[in-house]
């Protein structure tokens, strides 16, 4: 299977083998195709054994960060008598990052039982499923699947006869993009406007309600079931660059490139591959000019950095940038990087949640300086000010939002240099008028 | 927990402070002032979201929000270093990119923690020159706020006093990125009983006090540290006068009374001490008119007036009258039986819900509890029957009712008045002695929870007007140049101790700036009574 197109066969489906198959959808269809093994395998085991197997597995965050995802569950306190919470990032909202929904609409059942085998490990009762407000149909299609997984008693009061509690509960969001960091959806599925919490403490210290709360990614959720049915050592062994960076991995490729969709590869592939064997290239005519990894927070790469980068977290680190949710946005040579970088800004200057100075006002300078550029109004000295602000904005504030913003000016600066200085130097027409 | 201590070293200097202190509170022991805008010790949570008390820590990897990071052992942290400098540099240049240069026209100016810090440490000179700043129009919050966003750093002091202090949150962050302001809930007022604190709380001049629009410049205030008179709570507050007038009443922190709180209606009630129709001169009766005369003859024919008489008196104080001048004026009557009452005006309570035991009390006597403890009865009515007997009556500044005043002028008995004011009624006073009012003397109140608290004197006394314990003390030192007389408030206090056991052996000194719990029990002053709120 495969969608929107077949699996080439340089990718390794793991988690989306069943994509564009309507019946693996439902319940029964699902495990038809061997679902709910694993969780009901996970009931005779002990919670730590579970968190065992991950740690083995090697699976880390496919969120963005890369948090080992079996040393997360273990810093959950033991037994306080606290109510424990998990907690689903289903926000996918990181520009260019579109590989959650895919899971959401073809196999709702695959997330559930990573979310309740995940929460049987951390000791949770109520796992709240936070999703994109922009995402109808994933929404509609994971409700259901709830709706019948509960009639079937594979989660709800009382699992698989287990006597064990695991409820799923949909939290909407509402269509703001920093939702999408933790401690905000903890804040937003609390009622409260979402805005980052500080760290300390943390959510397994003080989660959603002041309780122990693990967060993790729907991709790595999915990826639970199929390490508990074949092994932490299967996993791990999936790796054919770094050792750290183990299992498989869903890359959402868009922009310039002949197949846009998502492909799972195992850690370590080749980016050039995926773009010129997987992705079938470039559109005719056109060479590539720059690719930004990991959605739209992390820096710009190259032509030359992307063709010799190995897709796994240190590989895509070690051409300085970030694996992040490995959403890759490849780049022709038709594309204004002046512009394409002022873009990136407004969204995260709109974005922002106002809370820390440096990215309030800092996103909407350099959304503004970038745009006196585009109009031929720049000036030299906006180069420091660029670099200036954008050192300002990183590293410095309760989250990663303004350092987002900076990522893609600095990387930009540093290597699209002269495209700017085109603008500067009046040798390219503006792109906009006014401001 | 608080035994256990921790060894850190800021900017040099090494200081010992409890486990779980904060980096900013830590370097205040050490005498070195993080700038911030977020942290505000009233308030109960820091978002450290201003970035402002970003210092370096040795060791740790990036800069730390000193407000939020806790100290621990053997951390080395450098407030003034480049690094730090630097990144406070860049939030105070975003701060100030929105920010109206209207320094002139604020109210702030001289006291806004935004234009000291810059002149502290911000950048000389925009690199913002290129574009219009944000504008956006002044908005009414309530009865006596007024929000100008363009000033605003969005530091949510305000936000989060409503919600976490104040537990009525009509106040937020609306909208988001550099459009972000502070709204207030739709149909909703910022008019709950403390929500003036907000205007200190703000760190610029975003929130501002309608009733100080435009008053005063800061650096033409004299402040002076003082206990407000408006109820029996007793915060503490500071009086701020230019040319000898009171135009605002604020906050004094004292963590044992009012945190660093006061509500509108102890804000609000300070224009009474600027009343003009004060008496100035002592007026002394002669025939059927008074006549000013110089305080000697006044003094020798009060003196005359309770050397000469006996039988039973009956004293009339205000709640605001302090514990000198109330023992004072009791002591000079010793001989008499007495009958004192002190007047306790009634309102509505209104706590402030955040804070345990802080409210502004339904008794609006400052020194309720002074005057219990020197024998005072609050039994109004009780008091005014005895009137009708007594062969004095003395009036220490209380405001009586026309009715009232009838009563006592009709009354058998010699009138004398010690007052701010002369009331039309007590014509027929045989003396009128002017007193200063609180913010006028030194003096001490003790509030509801027994705590004695100093104020002290804010503006100069009209003409020839004299502390009420001045008066009784020199009547009580007797004439002659080898009387000793207290000259002093403190002198004034120290010679209650002999009646009142309770005072002996405190001073001035030792109550300092934010008062002194009294011991529990009453020796000696077994004349209080519970508080009758039906009287007034």
């Amino acid at each position: 299977m495969g969608y929107p197109h077949p699996s080439h066969p340089k990718e390794n489906p793991v988690l989306s083998k069943h994509f564009g198959d309507p019946e693996a959808r439902s319940f029964d269809g699902w495990v038809k195709r061997g679902g709910y093994e694993a969780l009901r395998k996970v009931l005779r085991m002990s919670p730590e054994a579970v968190v065992e197997e991950i740690k083995t597995s090697g699976l880390r965050g496919r969120g963005g960060a890369g948090f080992p995802t079996g040393l997360k569950w273990s810093l959950m306190p033991k037994a306080d008598g606290r109510p424990h919470y998990l907690v689903c990032n289903a926000d996918e909202s990181e520009p260019g990052t579109f590989k959650d929904r895919e899971i959401m609409r073809w196999t709702p059942h695959q997330l559930l039982e990573g979310c309740a085998i995940a929460a049987y490990a951390i000791g949770a009762e109520r796992c709240y499923i936070y999703i994109r407000g922009e995402f109808t149909e994933p929404l509609k299609i994971m409700q259901q699947a709830i709706d019948e997984a509960t009639a079937k008693g594979a989660v709800g009061a009382n699992v698989f006869g287990s006597g064990k509690r695991i409820e799923m509960i949909i939290h909407r969001g509402a269509g703001a993009y920093i939702c999408g960091e933790e401690t905000a959806m903890l804040n937003s599925i609390e009622g409260k406007r979402g805005n980052p919490r500080i760290k300390p403490p943390y959510p397994a210290q003080a989660g959603v309600f002041g309780m122990p709360t693990t967060i993790n990614n729907v991709e790595t959720l999915a990826a639970v079931p199929h390490i508990i049915m074949r092994g932490g050592e299967w996993y791990k062994g999936l790796a054919l660059g770094n050792p750290k960076s183990t299992g498989t991995k869903l890359i959402s490729v868009c922009g310039h490139i002949q197949r846009p969709g998502n492909y799972e590869v195992t850690m370590g592939t080749p980016m050039k591959e995926l773009i010129y064997e997987m992705c079938g290239g470039m559109r005719p005519g056109r060479t590539l000019k720059a690719v930004i990894p990991g959605g739209s927070s992390v820096p710009i790469m190259s032509a030359a950095e992307a063709e010799d980068c190995l897709l796994d977290y240190e590989g895509v680190v070690a051409k300085g940038s970030m694996l992040g949710s490995a959403g890759m946005i490849v780049m022709d040579d038709t594309t204004d990087m002046v512009y394409q970088i002022w873009r990136l800004a407004r969204f995260y200057a709109h974005e922002s949640c106002a809370q820390c100075t440096q990215c309030r006002e800092g996103t909407a300078w350099s959304v503004r300086i970038l745009e006196r550029i585009l109009t031929g109004k720049g000036k030299q000295e906006h180069f420091q000010l660029l670099l200036d602000l954008s050192d300002n904005m990183t590293g410095k504030t309760i989250c990663v939002l303004s350092d987002s913003c900076a990522a893609p000016i600095v990387s930009g600066i540093q290597k699209f240099r002269h495209e700017f200085e085109a603008y500067i130097q009046g040798a390219r027409e503006p792109a906009m008028a006014g401001v | 927990m608080a035994d256990e201590l921790v060894n850190v070293t800021i900017d040099g200097a090494p200081v010992s402070v409890p486990k779980g202190t904060t980096i900013i509170e830590a370097a205040k022991q050490a005498g070195i002032l993080v700038p911030h805008y977020c942290y505000h010790p009233a308030l109960p949570v820091s978002p450290a979201l201003c970035r402002m008390c970003l210092v370096e820590v040795e060791k740790a990897p990036k800069l730390m929000p000193a407000c939020v990071t806790q100290v621990a052992e053997g951390q080395v942290v450098h407030v003034g270093s480049d690094k730090a400098l630097k990144a406070r540099e860049g939030v105070l240049e975003l701060l100030l990119i929105n920010h109206p240069l209207d320094c002139p026209i604020c109210d702030q100016a001289g006291e806004c923690e935004l234009q000291d810090y810059v002149f502290q440490e911000g950048r000389a000179g925009t690199r913002y020159s290129e574009y219009a700043k944000r504008y956006s129009p002044v908005e009414d919050f309530g009865p006596d706020v007024l929000y100008v966003p363009n000033r605003c750093i969005l530091c949510t002091r305000c936000v989060r006093f409503m919600e976490d202090v104040a537990e009525e949150p009509v106040l937020n962050v609306s909208e988001r990125g550099d459009r972000a302001y502070i709204g207030i809930s739709p149909e909703q007022r910022l008019d709950h009983p403390w929500s003036g604190n907000v205007v200190d709380l703000c760190p610029v001049g975003s929130l501002i006090s309608k009733d100080f629009l435009h008053k005063a410049r800061a650096w033409d205030l004299d402040k002076t540290a003082s206990v407000c008179p408006g109820c029996s709570q007793g915060c503490n507050i500071t009086i701020d006068t230019r040319d000898d007038v009171v135009v605002r009443i604020r906050p004094r922190p004292n963590l044992e009374v009012n945190r660093h709180f006061i509500c509108d209606y102890g804000r609000m009630n300070y224009r009474w001490l600027n009343r003009g129709d004060r008496v100035e001169a002592p007026l002394v009766k002669d025939g059927g008119r008074h006549l000013a005369s110089d305080w000697d003859t006044a003094l020798d024919r009060l003196g005359q007036l309770v050397r000469g008489l006996s039988g039973s008196a009956v004293i009339l104080a205000s709640g605001r009258a302090s514990t000198e001048s109330l023992g004072l004026v009791k002591l000079m009557l010793g001989r008499l039986s007495v009958t004192a009452a002190v007047q306790v005006p009634v309102g509505d309570e209104a706590p402030l819900v955040g804070v345990p035991n802080l409210a502004l009390r339904p008794e609006r006597a400052p020194n309720l509890t002074g005057a219990e403890l020197l024998g005072y009865r609050t039994d109004w009515a009780e008091a005014l029957r005895q009137v009708t007997s007594a062969g004095l009556v003395i009036v220490l500044d209380a405001d009586l009712s026309e009715a009232d005043q009838g009563l006592i002028a009709a009354g058998p008995g010699v009138v004398v008045v010690l007052g701010t004011v002369w009331a039309d009624g007590l014509r027929s006073a045989e003396l009128v002695l002017p007193v200063t009012n609180m913010a006028e003397e030194n003096g001490t109140y003790v509030n509801r929870d027994r705590r004695i608290q100093r104020f002290n004197q804010a503006k100069s006394q009209p003409g020839m007007a004299r502390p009420a314990w001045w008066i009784a003390g020199e009547v009580l030192a007797g004439p002659g140049p080898s009387a000793s007389a207290p000259s002093t408030a403190a002198e004034a206090f120290e010679l209650l101790g002999d009646k009142w056991p309770l005072f002996a052996g405190l001073t001035y000194s030792e109550m300092g700036y934010t008062g002194r719990a009294l011991e529990a029990g009453g020796e000696g002053v077994g004349e209080s009574q519970r508080v009758d709120l039906g009287v007034m």
